[in-house]
């Protein structure tokens, strides 16, 4: 029954943001449909795309994602009448500033998917995933990440020169 | 330090086919916080929830985590299981290893791994879930209905019956609709007036429907259980408390030659009129467009042969407001007009079929004003150029409608059956008659329908002609109707004496402006949007807006009255409990933190977010602040997202839940 699949040097990680009342439904009508695609997507689940802070895509970035995905109800169809609406102005203006500091909007990914969008849900996922595949793992904000974490230990031979010169 | 209890389901074999649930219990299991893990063949039978209560209890458990199936499936059967062994519900998340993994992979490694990935996701969640306390809000037992048709009369009738005050409003100076239009009704030819009017009295008389008729809804305003609406009560110019009813002034009104639009402009009427002889309420209303008086301040004849004094030229609009707990929305159809392009609609005129210009072309509702026996001709089939009873008489269905091109795609459902109709009650009236059907085809499902359209053919002598028409013009006193028969695969040429023209059946002009005050969604023709297409048919996305007839699509009279009672049946739903409890996702405003921008404000949807002072204790402003009112909020979290400060938090989707999930990963 498992067939082997072909191996691949690199599984990129992909971090889903989708709404409960679309996309979450939509991932939920390909499971019933026993569609298959990559296991490389993990899915955060909100109420509406409304609530994602721009904030959530660079974290997740930073925690090793190489690619995020934004998905939620059609224009027009928002659960929250408006949710959508907002969200989109909000990612327009952030894709913007992704793009100036220097971040392949290819890893970023907006999409529409409705709760009767059980196919689509396979595309969008698939897609991105042999993209990401395609273009290897993100690196610049796992780097930024490691910075934030520095413990305040002075270890390394660069660390100690720069404190001794204060 | 938590105690987090994971309960991994195998759901028969659903999952455990692909996902090792053994070892996700087990690596699960050595994850920090957590106390206790273990897999389960069927969490949601009644042994697995008896488990997982036992558990709680037994290991004192602070939260828990089902693995399972998708939690839109059992995400409420987990929480109510949860709080009954005494945890509050919202210490429960459920991990989805069917929907999003088992189901979906079929590489027992790759999906083993995930599903350990997506429980410690909801591991690093649920830590930091809040108790989240119940919100309940009062429920007002009265209800509203827009639209006095069939429908709204339904509706109004049963809700009223179950002894709940109702608030019915009409637009038109009477109810009843357009079923108070038809002459007799498929699938038995019972006269319409005959089953209707007792209907509309029932509604005058119940003393629980209080009728707002000629009047409009302005505003909207609140939430399930708890709508202010302002209703517009245009002036009617005759006090309806003081009329009797007594018709008088309409045998004195000089001004008689007024079309009458419910007799679809065929008939005549004076200026204070009421629309029918049965409309309720009779009382009349003075059409000031038209009216001497109004027009130069001379006649008055009405409001001088009026015994008790009921004419008042000087009456002005009212608003009113009702306090409501759910609506009915009944606003029912328009038909298309074929002579001008509806308003704001794609769609291009049929100017080919001439209607409008040649005055024997007629629409079917006219065609049911001809066929009325309370109509203007008393029921007899005159055309209207000459009050000749015409011999030949052309039917063509589909007009406007299954015309993708045209800007209408969908089929408006009534108008084979009431074609059929009509051809018999041609026959019926004229016995030496011809009726001939241009139609694409016949759709006729439902109970005794078929049988209906047949007889039509079969008995009633019918000539049904498959295609459409081409051409159509004014020839002398005839209409010639040019059109192919593409059964037999040859042109057809009828020389007619009159012909009507099924059009299609549209929402009601302004349909979405009423949308948009009551915050309801609604398709690109502007009928009204269900909930669900077939699990939620009469509801509303919009809690506690109900749907109910033709405004939410073409229907005919059974399935109207079917959806009217079924939404009057959630209106008693609503109004079995005193207080209704919501899902205590809501917004909450962090005071010390607020600038007072309102930037949550201008995006929320759903007006949720007031002006709150905050004043020291000599009652000095120290400053405004946001404050989200907990029965308005809809729950969508896009103040949060968009508050510069961070001091608005959608409860249950914090941004230190959110954050954790993330940095599990
Ligand atoms: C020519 C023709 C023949 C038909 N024959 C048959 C038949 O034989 N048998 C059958 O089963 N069906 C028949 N039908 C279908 C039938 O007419 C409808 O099923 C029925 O009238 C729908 O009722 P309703 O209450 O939903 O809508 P309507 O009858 O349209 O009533 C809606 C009411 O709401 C009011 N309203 C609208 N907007 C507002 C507003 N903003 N505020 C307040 N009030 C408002 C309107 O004034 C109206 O009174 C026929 C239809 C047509 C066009
Ligand atoms: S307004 Fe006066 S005259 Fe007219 S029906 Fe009423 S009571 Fe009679
Ligand atoms: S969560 Fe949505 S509905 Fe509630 S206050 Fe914020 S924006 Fe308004």
């Amino acid at each position: 029954m498992h067939t082997d699949k072909p191996k691949h040097a690199f599984e990129p990680k992909i971090i889903a943001f989708v709404c409960t009342w679309c996309t979450y439904a939509g991932a939920d009508l390909a499971g019933t449909s026993r569609m298959q695609y990559p296991a490389n997507v993990r899915v955060l689940k909100f109420p509406c795309t409304g609530r994602i802070d721009p904030v959530f895509i660079l974290k997740a970035f930073q925690q090793g994602a190489d690619g995020v995905l934004v998905s939620g109800c059609h224009p027009g169809d928002c659960h929250y009448i408006a949710g959508n609406f907002h969200a989109r102005r909000r990612f327009a203006a952030f894709r913007k500033l992704l793009e100036f500091v220097g971040v392949d909007l290819d890893r970023l990914q907006f999409s529409w998917v409705s709760a009767a969008e059980g196919g689509k849900w396979v595309e969008v996922v698939t897609d991105l995933t042999e993209k990401v595949r395609a273009m290897g793992p993100m690196t610049e904000f796992k780097e930024l990440a490691l910075e934030e974490q520095w413990s305040g230990a002075i270890t390394t031979p660069e660390l100690k020169e720069a404190y001794n010169s204060i | 330090m938590s105690r987090i209890g994971v309960f991994i389901c195998h759901c028969g074999e659903n999952i455990s086919r692909t996902v090792d649930v053994e070892r996700v219990a087990a690596q699960v299991g050595n994850m920090p916080g957590v106390a206790f893990a273990t897999d389960y063949k069927y969490m949601c039978s009644d042994p697995g929830q008896t488990l997982l209560k036992k558990t709680i209890q037994e290991q004192k458990l602070s939260h828990v985590v089902v693995a399972a199936c998708s939690p839109r499936m059992h995400e409420k059967t987990f929480r109510k299981a949860v709080e009954s062994a005494g945890l509050n519900p919202f210490l429960c998340e459920m991990a989805n290893i069917r929907e999003h993994c088992s189901w979906v992979h079929e590489n027992r490694e790759e999906a083993t791994v995930k599903a350990i990935e997506i429980v410690g996701m909801m591991v690093e969640r649920v830590k930091k879930n809040r108790v989240l306390p119940a919100i309940t809000v009062p429920v007002t037992k009265r209800s509203l209905v827009i639209g006095g048709g069939i429908a709204g009369i339904q509706a109004a009738l049963d809700i009223a019956d179950c002894g709940h005050e109702v608030i019915l409003v009409e637009r038109e100076p009477s109810i009843g609709g357009h079923m108070a239009q038809l002459s007799e009704t498929f699938p038995t030819l019972d006269c319409s007036q005959c089953i209707m009017t007792p209907k509309m009295v029932d509604v005058a008389n119940h003393p629980k429907i209080k009728l707002y008729t000629f009047s409009e809804i302005e505003l909207v305003e609140g939430y399930i259980g708890n709508f202010q609406v302002t209703i517009k009560k245009k002036a009617r110019s005759v006090d309806e408390d003081t009329c009797t009813g007594c018709g008088v002034c309409m045998t004195k009104c000089p001004q008689k030659k007024i079309p009458n639009k419910f007799d679809q402009n065929i008939g005549m009427r004076t200026a204070i009129y009421v629309p029918f002889p049965q409309a309720v309420p009779n009382t009349p209303v003075i059409d000031r467009d038209n009216c001497t008086w109004f027009k130069s301040g001379k006649c008055g004849v009405c409001q001088k042969v009026c015994g008790p004094g009921a004419v008042d030229f000087e009456q002005q609009d009212r608003l009113i407001v009702e306090a409501v707990g759910a609506i009915v929305v009944a606003t029912g159809f328009d038909l298309y007009t074929i002579d001008e392009k509806p308003k704001g609609s794609p769609i291009k005129g049929y100017g080919e079929f001439g209607h409008g210009k040649i005055p024997d072309v007629i629409d079917g509702m006219t065609f049911e004003r001809l066929a009325s026996a309370s109509g203007p001709t008393g029921g007899r089939i005159l055309r209207p150029s000459d009050g000749k009873e015409p011999k030949q008489i052309v039917f063509i269905q589909c007009i406007g409608s299954r015309a993708r091109e045209k800007g209408i795609s969908y089929c408006s459902k009534v108008c084979c059956m009431y074609t059929a109709k009509h051809t018999m009650l041609y026959h019926h009236k004229v016995h030496d008659g011809q009726a001939y059907v241009f139609f694409m085809d016949a759709r006729t499902p439902g109970k005794s329908y078929d049988e209906f359209w047949r007889r039509s053919i079969e008995e009633e002598e019918a000539v049904y002609i498959r295609g459409m028409v081409s051409r159509l013009y004014q020839k002398g006193d005839k209409i010639v109707v040019m059109g192919s028969d593409i059964a037999v695969g040859v042109q057809v040429e009828i020389e007619a004496d009159m012909v009507v023209l099924a059009t299609a059946v549209m929402p009601q002009k302004g349909a979405d402006t009423l949308a948009q005050k009551l915050g309801i969604s609604y398709d690109k023709y502007h009928f009204y949007s269900e909930a669900h297409a077939k699990l939620r048919p009469v509801e509303c996305a919009t809690a506690g807006i109900y749907l109910a007839g033709a405004c939410q699509g073409p229907k005919d009279i059974p399935e109207t009255v079917s959806q009217a009672s079924a939404a009057a049946a959630k209106v008693m739903t609503l109004f079995s409990k005193d207080k209704m409890e919501r899902e205590p996702i809501v917004a909450r405003v962090r005071e010390a933190g607020c600038v007072g921008c309102f930037a949550c404000k201008k995006v929320c949807a759903y007006g949720a977010v007031e002006e709150k002072e905050i004043r020291d204790r000599q009652g000095n402003l120290i400053k405004v602040v946001a404050y989200v009112n907990p029965g308005v909020c809809g729950g969508c979290g896009t103040c949060q997202a968009t508050c510069p400060s961070k001091s608005v938090e959608l409860d249950g989707y914090t941004d230190e839940q959110i954050v954790a999930m993330i940095e599990a990963l």
